[in-house]
């Protein structure tokens, strides 16, 4: 039984780490829902303190905001202690998380129709913890009106009560954003002092060039809306400013993937550059301290993902790639294409993942890591065979760590795709979580027990809740 | 009579997608001096073979061939896409003068498949040519016009279309091997990589048989081949990876006896077109009843190598219509000489005709008699 458990938990933080129940190479949406949706009602139903635990893992914000309306639209199923650390887990994550999916739980959770007390507790306390409730009530003008609304809450900022609920009665805000909103109806300087999404609808509403529109919105701009702007501003024929240098690795890994090869061979200094500063700032004291380190990345046609993912696998191969190199001592590259410039990389042909392993273990590494989304077919299952003869026969005294990491979440297996039974494999979200997963691979192999499991998700929830 | 020649192309790992199983088939040293452009047509086609008949069909789309006869590298004609935003409601109808045609002094036009599907309608077309009792005035007069078969489009084969989409493509592939439930459904060689990578998605803009849709359609997922390393004698890394490459060349012996329907009998190649130093044919089968028959179309060099291949697997109803054609045309039309050939009375040979689909080739009365004679 501990063991199904412990089994059970490791698959649930795996999915919980890859699935955005959205389109990958192999699965639609629709089976990529539905598959979480079932793992996660087997989940909650059978391990309820494990389940909200997994808020505290590194898992991505589809899944913490399915774990929190779970938890929520559940709680009459819970005990009163698992209400407290529920409630405690529950508001941490909340603080975590974007604030449109917060509201985009706010909203699911009034369409389902649960309004219990601990629900409205915990989107009074969330929204009274905003901390610009104008800014929010211009930006995100229904969803807080939403949420207000389902829980029966007051806001405690001048203004945004009678900006969201009765607006029509006033002549002037004295908040200076809500004042603008009002302006930027008839007043195109207006436009300019709101935030980027909102000021869009203007510009459009008032026939604003776009280039002039994106030249004075500039300063406006957010980190990664800058990023997403970089491909419109060069066809306008004007410039946003992007600090490469400040982005997350995994991001900007994306970022290179989208701009075409000549261009990326133009700006090789500079993106290479950025790349290695995103990697030494994740491995922080840990650089150059995992030895020999051979990595087989997979850059095969799959690594596409899908029009709504796109390149994401790609993405993440390309940002480990560059996250090795830094904590390496020695480093050995090997993408399954066998091209060995990263920075030119794209999604082309088959997945010899045997091969690859075969090459990566002749080099001699102390760890060997494998990133790809396990559709080994050049051929099927090699490299499962290769390694367990490796394991079993060449290196049964585990010189070499071996540990494979995923970033798709396969429909079938409830869990990411597996290798060998004899590989531990990980599901990755970000490239930037790398070095924490590979310490957390030990749970994987089947050597530690459920109470070491139990142990491990205690102390994580500790250490969550306490830096607050 | 002469077999396929595939020489020159080597199987590599499949791929496997629910019921559909692909395997690639590699060139070592591609053709450079022929090569294929897709056409889209995607409507309904009446196709004027060149003697005065015409067919009617649904056409997806078409290649265009170009070569050179100088052994210099053919240059790539631009794709041209000849969809029409003209208004859905009515079909549009295009006329293609001949399968085959010229359309510059390098180039030539053809219908993918429809080359090899004419050949097998035009099957003893005429019908009977020795005038015996037995036989309907239609069919002394017409043959076997109009002849009508079926085929299905490979987007309604199931799991075909997205077996296509996550196909991930070898480098150097130069061809595939389309299985559905582990029956060969289809061959395609193109002469270039480059093609085969343009050309990869028409895989479901082709033709199908009835056989291979209702296969895909009841198959259970097939079985992926699991690699299996005998570890019994492998003591060093270089021991691991000699045996990870005999797994290689096992698999392609293994492969051959999978595609030995289409490989081992031996067809009736008859040729088309000549361009340059290639030359585009046909070829049927033998007609043998409860196997594997293919009809197809191939493009080969001076050499006999294989440049370009498309293969169609028939039904078992189509083979049986193409083995009593040929069989009663190899006797003469004469009812009693194909029924003594086959050991069976001529009413169960009028019957067996009449339920193959080619009942309006005997006179009523004729067959009415066949029937009584059996029920009696």
């Amino acid at each position: 039984m501990d063991a199904v458990t412990a089994e059970d938990m490791l698959m649930f933080v795996n999915a919980a780490t890859t699935s955005t129940g959205q389109h990958e190479f192999h699965h639609t949406a629709r089976e990529q829902r539905l598959s979480l949706e079932f793992l996660h009602e087997y989940v909650a139903g059978n391990y309820r303190d494990l389940y909200a635990a997994t808020l505290a893992m590194d898992i991505n914000d589809h899944n913490a905001a399915l774990i929190v309306r779970r938890l929520l639209e559940t709680t009459s199923e819970a005990t009163p202690e698992q209400r407290a650390t529920e409630g405690a887990l529950i508001a941490r994550r909340l603080r975590d998380l974007p604030p449109q999916r917060v509201y985009d739980v706010f909203r699911a959770l009034r369409r389902a129709k649960v309004n219990n007390r601990r629900t409205r507790a915990i989107i009074r306390d969330w929204v009274a913890a905003r901390p610009d409730p104008a800014l929010d009530a211009v930006k995100y003008r229904a969803g807080l009106k939403n949420a207000l609304r389902h829980a029966h809450v007051v806001p405690d900022a001048p203004e945004v009560g009678g900006f969201l609920f009765a607006r029509d009665h006033r002549k002037r805000y004295e908040t200076p954003l809500l004042d603008a909103w009002r302006r930027a109806h008839y007043e195109h300087t207006a436009v300019y002092e709101l935030p980027y999404t909102v000021a869009e609808g203007f510009a459009a509403k008032h026939g604003i060039d776009r280039a002039v529109f994106l030249e004075r919105i500039e300063p406006r701009l957010t980190r990664l809306e800058r990023l997403r702007l970089q491909n419109t501003a060069r066809r306008e024929k004007t410039a946003v400013s992007v600090d490469l240098a400040a982005l997350p690795l995994t991001r900007l890994a994306s970022y290179v993937l989208s701009l075409p090869v000549a261009e990326r061979v133009d700006r090789r200094g500079e993106l290479t550059g950025a790349l290695r500063a995103a990697a030494r700032r994740v491995c922080g004291r840990d650089a150059g301290r995992w030895g020999r380190v051979a990595a087989v990345l997979d850059d095969s046609f799959s690594a596409f993902g899908s029009a709504v993912k796109r390149r994401r696998p790609l993405a993440v191969a390309l940002a480990c790639h560059f996250l090795f190199e830094a904590l390496a001592d020695r480093y050995v590259p090997l993408w399954t294409s066998g091209r060995d410039d990263a920075l030119l990389t794209h999604p082309l042909g088959v997945t010899p993942l045997g091969e690859r392993v075969l090459d990566a273990l002749e080099h001699g590494p102390d760890r060997l890591l494998i990133v790809s989304d396990g559709w080994d077919n050049a051929p099927h299952g090699l490299a499962a065979e290769v390694l367990r003869v490796w394991r079993t026969k060449l290196d049964p005294d585990r010189r070499v760590g071996v540990v494979h990491l995923n970033p798709v979440y396969d429909v079938a297996d409830f869990d990411v795709k597996r290798l060998s039974p004899l590989t531990p494999t990980l599901g990755v979200r970000d490239a930037e979580d790398v070095p924490a997963l590979v310490e957390f691979a030990r749970f994987t192999e089947g050597r530690t027990g459920l109470p070491e499991l139990h142990a491990h998700f205690a102390t994580r929830t500790a250490r969550y809740l306490e830096d607050a | 009579m002469a077999r396929l020649d595939l020489t020159g192309l080597t199987t590599r790992p499949a791929q496997v997608w629910g019921g559909v199983r692909l395997v690639p088939l590699v060139r070592d040293e591609p053709i450079t001096q022929l090569r294929l452009h897709p056409r889209l047509h995607d409507g309904v086609g009446v196709v004027d073979v060149g003697d005065g008949t015409h067919y009617v069909s649904y056409i997806p789309h078409g290649f265009v061939a170009a070569w050179t006869t100088d052994g210099t590298p053919a240059a790539a004609y631009g794709t041209e896409l000849t969809r029409e935003d003209a208004p859905r409601s009515t079909v549009p109808v295009r006329f293609h003068r001949r399968m085959a045609r010229r359309v510059d002094k390098n180039r030539l036009r053809f219908l993918p498949l429809h080359l090899a599907l004419e050949g097998y309608l035009a099957l003893h077309f005429g019908g009977p040519d020795v005038v015996w009792d037995e036989w309907s005035q239609r069919a002394i007069r017409h043959g076997l016009s109009p002849r009508a078969e079926q085929a299905y489009l490979g987007e309604r084969v199931d799991g075909l279309a997205d077996a296509v989409k996550v196909f991930e493509i070898h480098p150097g592939q130069c061809g595939v091997a389309v299985y559905a439930a582990d029956a060969l459904a289809a061959v395609f060689v193109v002469p270039h990589p480059d093609d085969y990578r343009e050309l990869h998605a028409t895989l479901v803009h082709d033709m199908y048989g009835e056989l291979v849709y209702q296969y895909a359609l009841y198959s259970a997922p097939v079985r992926q081949f699991e690699v299996r390393l005998p570890d019994a004698h492998i003591r060093t890394l270089a021991d691991l990876r000699a045996a990870a490459n005999r797994q290689q060349a096992e698999w392609s012996a293994f492969h051959g006896t999978m595609a030995a329907g289409l490989l081992e009998p031996s067809y009736d190649i008859r040729r088309v077109h000549r361009m340059g130093g290639f030359t585009l044919s046909r070829f049927l089968p033998g007609f043998r009843v409860k196997e594997e028959n293919h009809i197809g179309e191939l493009i080969t060099d001076s050499r006999g190598r294989t440049a370009y291949l498309k293969t169609f697997r028939l039904s078992e109803s189509q083979i049986r219509r193409g083995y009593l054609l040929n069989h009663l045309s190899a006797h003469g039309w004469r009812m009693s000489d194909a029924a003594a050939a086959l050991g069976v009375t001529e009413a169960r040979l009028g019957t067996r005709i009449a339920s193959a689909g080619l009942g309006s080739l005997l006179r009523e009365d004729v067959l009415a008699r066949y029937r009584s004679a059996i029920s009696r």
